[in-house]
């Protein structure tokens, strides 16, 4: 892997700030752009841009084909088996939503139990408390073992005919842990109830196969997978596309309008409701193409490195704390704490060092309660970091425990 | 060394606060009261006051929250413990424009004097020029400002949280 001609793919990453090379490091808040995918929606605009499915003039068939064109190819990379079960939205917040609000809730009454983790992000969270609270049905937390993973022994002590769906990320933001989906998924299948999967942290950095994986839904981000912001897209099984409603009415959704009610069409359009971000679509087509000519086991190789490297680093240094030890080859990430400095100071003397990390609760807040800190550091690497980067950061990090333990002197 | 920029915003008297944070304590006997949450990063500050005749008669801080947070409160309480309400007010919108917050509000007080008034928490102006930590800087601040239009109303209320948008 040619890191340097990977990097000259990214024009943001060359530039300095606070007069010190820029080190990105939050690449699970959002990944940068490569010049192909902003090429891509570039060239969108400046050809083929009208809107979709309703001119009968050449450029609206040429945009009708850029966006479903790219429908088939997120099929085919995530290996679904029919086009129609990829639903572009704008992200994986609001694909969370559409599931509980369109295929969960319609199915849930007084009683009925929802399984999540305590590791979830907010988006896979909150949108479930809330069908919950609508509809009488609970929300249970599922025991993890040590590794942070589910433990699926334990897993027997539920009334098996009241769960109706398992819903859970696939790798964490906070910790970087990766769930055994395929496991998951029999045991929910074996009582009728639901997968239901946040995959924002996982396409960035391994390959994901639906199939394969047993799950009911999955969803994701561009913007975090080298992609536009504003675009990302659900998976939803064929089985289910009768009965999940749409929680968004009007134009482009609609087969027949009366008066008084109206039918609709066809999943997935029937989800895709008034003028979808058609370029960003465009643009998260680029980033597949992206990620799949540089191949995922390169990057997941290259980022694995990166990971061993920080762990290592940040375990040699006294008064730093890491919050993901107990997990397996973390993807892409590290949390960590420097013992008696608050993450939001060290993030801002990081910044003032060029380098851009995650402070904060991480949308995460039950987990942070689990780890008994209101907020963590979060160092997330990317394709295009390099393992000088991480050594500087190793540095940085000694100074900046440094600094707020002994003051300005120490570093000098 | 860019680190050395560190030193404009955590200065001596900054970091003296933020580690023994002055009058932090929940007031038994409060009168007003509010808990404000800093949505980024989930800190929490609670400020409890006891006003009377008008006048902010004693007040305390509690929570927690980083070194710009902390110290930020333990200098509010110094600086508004016996001021007027009216003059608490003005005071408040003055360490705003200080950290860098958009000026809408008209101060009465003259400059010469909103300094002296504003005591250590003038050692926090360093804020201006981080952004991203306005609103630890702001957080008691606003705490204490929509604190005064909420009374206890008896010792069974729970404290108010709202986060601060």
């Amino acid at each position: 892997m040619d890191i340097q001609h990977i990097r000259e793919l990214f024009p943001i990453l060359n530039q300095e700030i606070n007069g010190e090379p820029l080190i990105y490091f939050d690449n699970a808040a959002t990944s940068q752009t490569p010049i192909s995918v902003v090429d891509a929606m570039v060239a969108y605009y400046q050809t083929d841009n009208a809107n979709i499915h309703r001119g009968v003039h050449a450029l609206a068939e040429r945009a009708t084909q850029a966006y479903e064109g790219t429908r088939q190819k997120v099929a085919q990379w995530l290996n679904a088996q029919h086009t129609e079960e990829i639903i572009f939205n704008r992200g994986t917040t609001e694909g969370l939503n559409f599931l509980a609000q369109g295929l969960v809730e319609p199915q849930l009454n007084e009683g009925d139990l929802i399984l999540t983790t305590k590791l979830e992000h907010h988006s896979n969270l909150v949108p479930w408390q809330e069908v919950c609270q609508r509809t009488g049905a609970s929300l249970e937390f599922l025991p993890l073992s040590a590794d942070w993973t589910v433990d699926l022994p334990s897993l027997d002590k539920y009334d098996d005919s009241s769960i109706k769906a398992l819903v859970i990320h696939h790798v964490s933001n906070v910790l970087g842990v990766e769930q055994s989906l395929q496991a998951l998924s029999n045991w929910a299948h074996e009582r009728g109830a639901l997968l239901i999967v946040d995959g924002a942290q996982a396409v960035p950095h391994l390959p994901v196969d639906v199939q394969q994986l047993g799950v009911d839904a999955y969803c994701f981000s561009g913007h975090k997978m080298y992609g536009p912001t504003g675009i990302g897209a659900v998976y939803l099984k064929a089985s289910h596309h009768e009965t999940t409603q749409p929680v968004q009415f009007g134009g482009e959704m609609i087969h027949y309008v009366g008066d008084l009610a109206s039918d609709y069409k066809q999943a997935p359009w029937k989800f895709e409701a008034g003028t979808m971000p058609i370029s960003q679509v465009v643009g998260l087509g680029a980033a597949i193409d992206f990620i799949a000519d540089i191949g995922y086991a390169t990057i997941g190789d290259h980022e694995s490195k990166l990971v061993a490297k920080l762990c290592q680093g940040l375990d040699h240094l006294d008064g730093v704390t890491r919050l993901n030890q107990n997990v397996q080859a973390p993807h892409g990430l590290v949390s960590f704490n420097i013992d008696g400095v608050h993450p939001h100071d060290a993030a801002t003397a990081y910044d003032l060092e060029g380098i851009a990390v995650r402070a904060g609760h991480h949308c995460a807040q039950p987990l942070m309660r689990v780890l008994d800190t209101p907020a963590t550091l979060r160092a997330s690497v990317g394709m295009y970091n390099t393992l000088e980067e991480v050594e500087r950061f190793i540095e940085v990090t000694e100074k900046v425990r440094d600094f707020f333990k002994y003051g300005l002197e120490s570093t000098r | 060394m860019a680190l050395n920029q560190l030193g404009n915003l955590y200065q001596a008297v900054v970091m003296d606060h933020s580690r023994q944070p002055r009058n932090r304590k929940v007031l038994t006997d409060a009168t007003h009261h509010m808990e404000l949450l800093n949505p980024t990063c989930g800190d929490a500050i609670q400020v409890t006051m006891q006003v009377e005749d008008g006048i902010i008669q004693d007040i305390g801080f509690n929570g927690s929250g980083c070194a710009i947070s902390i110290a930020s409160a333990s200098m509010m309480t110094e600086v508004m413990k016996g001021q007027p309400v009216d003059t608490a007010i003005d005071l408040s919108h003055a360490f705003n424009q200080l950290v860098g917050g958009v000026n809408e509000d008209t101060i009465q007080l003259e400059t010469a004097e909103v300094e002296k008034l504003l005591k250590d928490a003038n050692f926090l102006d360093g804020v201006k020029k981080f952004p991203a930590r306005y609103k630890c800087a702001v957080l008691a601040w606003r705490a204490l400002e929509i604190g005064l239009n909420e009374e206890v109303n008896d010792l069974e209320d729970g404290l108010t949280t709202q986060a601060d948008a």
